[in-house]
């Protein structure tokens, strides 16, 4: 089946499988690894990708049914050279140790913080409960998270 | 501890930003599955339904009838070259593809090899394999029992699944005091089998290149110069000698001793390299990752502790069965099968200890692989200081003074252990008083008589451990006979940079900046102008690798070392420089000057480019310097954990509602990633406290064997971590340094688990096993009649 995606606002079109997954799309047809894969039963969300601007696990999703769709990967988050105010903060408070969830992380803290730009540590911690870390015990990713919408706030 | 260094340069002491971040954040790391090879293969698994079974037929016809399905590899072909079987970390025997049976539910059956990664999971779907069911062992109490089946028919003498005995300590001497006694307990404590679950699974990527002669794999390894010799020594026989190998560890997205041992996929996939002459990838997915993978832990344990009527403490005797699975595929020193828990007296005076342990095979995978820990260290911890506290509470002691009564003093130090140990350096008092000022610990007392008075349930508990890491000596320390040493390279450039190199592998501990920082606090070049690489054994030095919290304080020593002579050097050459004698030189980081005359001095830098412009005649150019360094002892760090809980009568669910600890490693390198490393520590002491869990049903099914049911927290239910720390520096290592990764995954679950009693001790409760599970709670509180 012919799929096409605007990834990172690139287009792209390809001619895949029904059953392939949205993250093998990504990560093999694309070749963007900086997502990644975690586990099989969207538990850990390493594969957080935005679509649509919706945080969505692409472990669980078939490539065409992002046919016609806006994909952004935490490759998409530097514009112009110029991080993300999130990719800023999980460096300035150590909210990654191993960096395998860190892509899932963030894209789902970009949109979380879109939805709840003054949050509460209780929503943070809510809002990423789709996703895994088994090295910072969240503790900093918490932190990065309150920094980055201080940071947003403040350009606002 | 005084910083000797600027924020600039950023030696020890400094909270310098990671250097590995700019890649992660960008997603530009490279993981193993990033990797992508031209004509590259792809190598999936079949993996048997049934715990114990015969393999009667394998039949690979429908499966090769797939478009891009180039092979089925079998046991029998493997056989042909007698790779079926490879030895274990433990020297015992594991299958890579079986020829007769299977032994545990997951174990790999056969290996499709397709053009893509779909193909092969469709010709794994294909294969047809028919099994003849055998009896399953799964209680290692009963594989042990006469008349049991015995497991390994492979071992043509073996006639029982134990695999051997293990006692350390004076067992006259602790029989005697348990005699002499004036109080004792005895407590069955359960530490059961868990799987590390790093975000990242295991995989490789082998590439056997004909025409080079080489044998390059890419692989989730913690340990690649280890690898690099055991794949010699297993497969030399077929051509496959140490200097055709590299082994290249790339980025690890998480480790905690899941990614030390060599697991078949790795060996299926060099051996169908080599076979084929392309490149093979293999990626398990997370429910082969947590079916088969090395477990850790799965002690069961009888303890009994001795004391007088004053609360001192006398001696300790333990009885362990431990439950290996099918194989005794352990990573541990060789000459301790049961590992380092000998360290089981703890933080505590004890003039007597006897500990046995016994190895068994049941229907499981193999494993006793370290989670997050240093050698079994947890087991020894959850059981002294469970033990400690049922001791205080039968004695109507208070728990934080029954131990402080109990600790070994700091004027005891360097403390040798009645099983052997010589302690370096500690304060354990200072620390748990830390822990007790911060936390407020009268006032939680008062709140919790307050509390029971109203039928509520909360407790406190503490956990006072002494970890034992930086294994270790080459007199007692070895892995296959490969003597625990680790190294450090350094090369200093002619412009003043500089690169080093270690025999280790960070799997996210941050090793690329406090390996910089140790070199910047020694020679004075600034952490930025310093590269650090792990990892790949063409170009690293020969290491142990990264696990036990061995990395600062082995190959940390070792980058001290190799600064120190490379400073021997340098100060030469500044004295040839400043035209003055060496001795008269004085040395600060990054400098040398004239005594006296601080104006005449040479920086680093200076002394780099001469080096390689300038030397003095009869001396040799360049500026590098190897060090290979054996430490002189293990280090120590400790720590005091103090936990409170509210228990939910209604539902059994334990709520951590605060948690602090203070911990001791010793000098510090950055204390940002030391506090980090704790946060990750102490994640991985509460998961399995309350929720982390491996079991088998009768017939060897596995439960936990995926994300659905193996319960790894989330940010919800993690609790708010409230973290401090004491410094007592090693006297031994070079930089004060003990090591810190590992602590607090050792010291947390004693800590949860001694609160949930505590809570509960009124009722007549005296231990509850980990995970500490609501329905577990929940059954607890029905028997004691609490209906809420």
């Amino acid at each position: 089946m012919l799929v096409k995606v605007a990834v990172n606002g690139e287009k792209h079109e390809a001619e895949v499988e029904p059953r392939l997954l949205l993250v093998h799309l990504i990560r093999e047809n694309l070749r963007l690894t900086g997502t990644h894969i975690g586990c099989d039963t969207s538990h850990c969300g390493a594969c957080t990708v935005l679509l649509d601007g919706r945080p969505v696990k692409s472990c669980t999703l078939f490539a065409v049914q992002a046919h016609g769709r806006e994909i952004t990967t935490v490759e998409g988050l530097e514009q112009d050279g110029k991080l993300h105010p999130l990719q800023e903060s999980f460096m300035a408070e150590h909210g990654l140790q191993c960096g395998y969830c860190t892509p899932g992380m963030l894209m789902t803290s970009v949109a979380f913080l879109k939805k709840h730009p003054k949050p509460t540590e209780d929503e943070i911690r809510w809002g990423i409960s789709g996703n895994l870390c088994r090295c910072t015990g969240y503790v900093n990713i918490v932190k990065a998270i309150q920094h980055a919408a201080a940071t947003i706030q403040g350009g606002a | 501890m005084a910083l000797r260094t600027t924020p600039e340069v950023g030696g020890m002491g400094h909270s310098i930003k990671r250097k590995e971040d700019p890649r992660f954040i960008r997603g530009k790391g490279t993981y193993v599955d990033d990797v992508v090879l031209p004509d590259m293969l792809y190598l999936d698994i079949v993996r048997s339904p049934f715990a114990h079974a015969k393999i009667k037929k394998i039949d690979s016809t429908k499966a090769l009838a797939i478009p891009g399905v180039l092979a089925v590899i079998t046991g029998q072909d493997l056989a042909k070259y007698n790779l079926h079987w490879m030895p274990t970390l433990m020297s015992d025997t594991q299958m890579v593809l079986p020829v007769e049976k299977v032994m545990y539910q997951a174990q790999e059956v056969a290996a499709v090899l397709a053009t893509t990664r779909y193909g092969a999971a469709d010709g794994v779907a294909a294969v047809e394999v028919e099994y003849e069911p055998l009896p399953v062992v799964v209680d290692p109490k009963k594989a042990l029992e006469p008349g049991a089946p015995v497991l390994r028919t492979d071992k043509k003498d073996k006639k029982d699944n134990h695999i051997w005995h293990w006692e350390w300590g004076n067992r006259a001497e602790t029989d005697r005091a348990f005699t002499e006694a004036d109080v004792t307990v005895k407590q069955d404590i359960y530490i059961p089998r868990i799987h590390v679950a790093s975000i990242e699974t295991c995989g490789c990527v082998a590439h056997w290149d004909k025409v080079q002669d080489k044998l390059t794999v890419w692989m989730t390894t913690q340990a690649p110069h280890a690898i690099r010799t055991v794949f010699a020594l297993v497969a030399g026989h077929v051509g496959l000698e140490e200097h055709k190998i590299r082994i290249i560890s790339p980025d690890i997205g998480g480790g905690f001793g899941g990614k030390v041992p060599v697991y078949p996929g790795y060996v299926i996939a060099v051996a169908a390299s080599v076979l084929t002459g392309k490149p093979v990838k293999w990626i398990e997915d997370r429910m082969e990752n947590l079916q088969a993978d090395s477990f850790a832990r799965d002690y069961h344990i009888t303890a009994e502790l001795a004391a007088k009527k004053d609360g001192t403490l006398t001696a300790l005797r333990i009885k362990t069965l431990a439950d290996h699975g099918y194989t005794d595929a352990a990573a541990n020193p060789s000459k301790f099968p049961a590992g380092l828990f000998h360290v089981c007296t703890g933080s505590y005076d004890l003039k007597a200890a006897h500990v046995e342990v016994d190895g068994a095979y049941t229907n499981k995978p193999p494993g006793g692989i370290a989670y997050r820990c240093s050698f079994r260290v947890t087991e020894a911890v959850h059981t002294i200081e469970r033990m400690t506290d049922l001791m205080a509470h039968q004695l109507g002691m208070d728990p934080a003074e029954f131990r402080i009564k109990n600790f070994i003093k700091p004027e005891q130090f360097p403390y040798k252990s009645a099983l052997g140990w010589e302690y370096d350096s500690g304060n354990y008092a200072g620390a748990l008083r830390k822990a007790m000022d911060t936390i407020g610990y009268a006032d939680l007392r008062r709140e919790q008589v307050e509390k029971r008075q109203r039928g509520e349930l909360m407790g406190i508990g503490i956990s006072s451990f002494t970890e034992i890491v930086g294994a270790g000596p080459s007199k007692h320390f070895d892995i296959l006979g490969l003597k625990m040493f680790d190294s450090c390279e350094i090369r200093i450039h002619p412009t003043g940079k500089a690169i080093a190199r270690f025999g280790t592998k960070s799997q996210g501990q941050g090793h690329e900046t406090t390996y910089a920082q140790i070199l910047a606090e020694e020679l004075g070049i600034p952490a930025k102008d310093i590269k650090v690489e792990e990892g790949d054994t063409d170009t690293a030095p020969y290491g142990l690798g990264t696990y036990a919290s061995r990395s600062t304080p082995v190959a940390g020593a070792a980058a001290a070392v190799a600064s120190r002579k490379i400073l021997d050097k340098a100060r030469k050459i500044a004295a040839h420089l400043l035209e003055a004698a060496p001795e008269d030189l004085v040395y600060e980081p990054g400098k040398f000057s004239v005594k006296g005359a601080p104006d005449r001095a040479k920086t680093i830098q200076d002394i780099a480019f001469a080096a390689y412009t300038n030397h003095p005649q009869g001396m040799e150019a360049g500026l590098e310097a190897v060090s290979y360094y054996d430490p002189p002892n293990l280090t120590y760090p400790f720590g005091s954990y103090i936990c409170v809980v509210d228990i939910d009568k209604g539902t059994g669910e334990v709520k951590v509602r605060r948690f602090v600890a203070i911990d001791d490693c010793g000098n510090i390198i950055n204390p940002m990633i030391v506090q980090g490393q704790v946060h990750g520590g102490l994640s991985m002491g509460f998961a399995p406290a309350l929720y982390e869990e491996i079991s088998y049903d009768e017939i060897g099914n596995v439960q936990g064997g995926s994300f659905i049911d193996y319960l790894v927290p989330t940010a919800v239910e993690t609790p708010k971590w409230e973290t401090g720390h004491t410094i007592t520096p090693s006297p031994h290592h070079p930089l004060g340094a003990k090591g810190v990764g590992e602590s607090a995954t050792v010291g947390a679950p004693a800590a949860i688990a001694n609160a949930v009693v505590d809570a509960l001790w009124h009722l007549g409760v005296r231990h509850v096993d980990i995970p500490i599970t609501p329905p577990k709670i929940w059954r607890l509180l029905r028997e004691k009649g609490i209906t809420e």
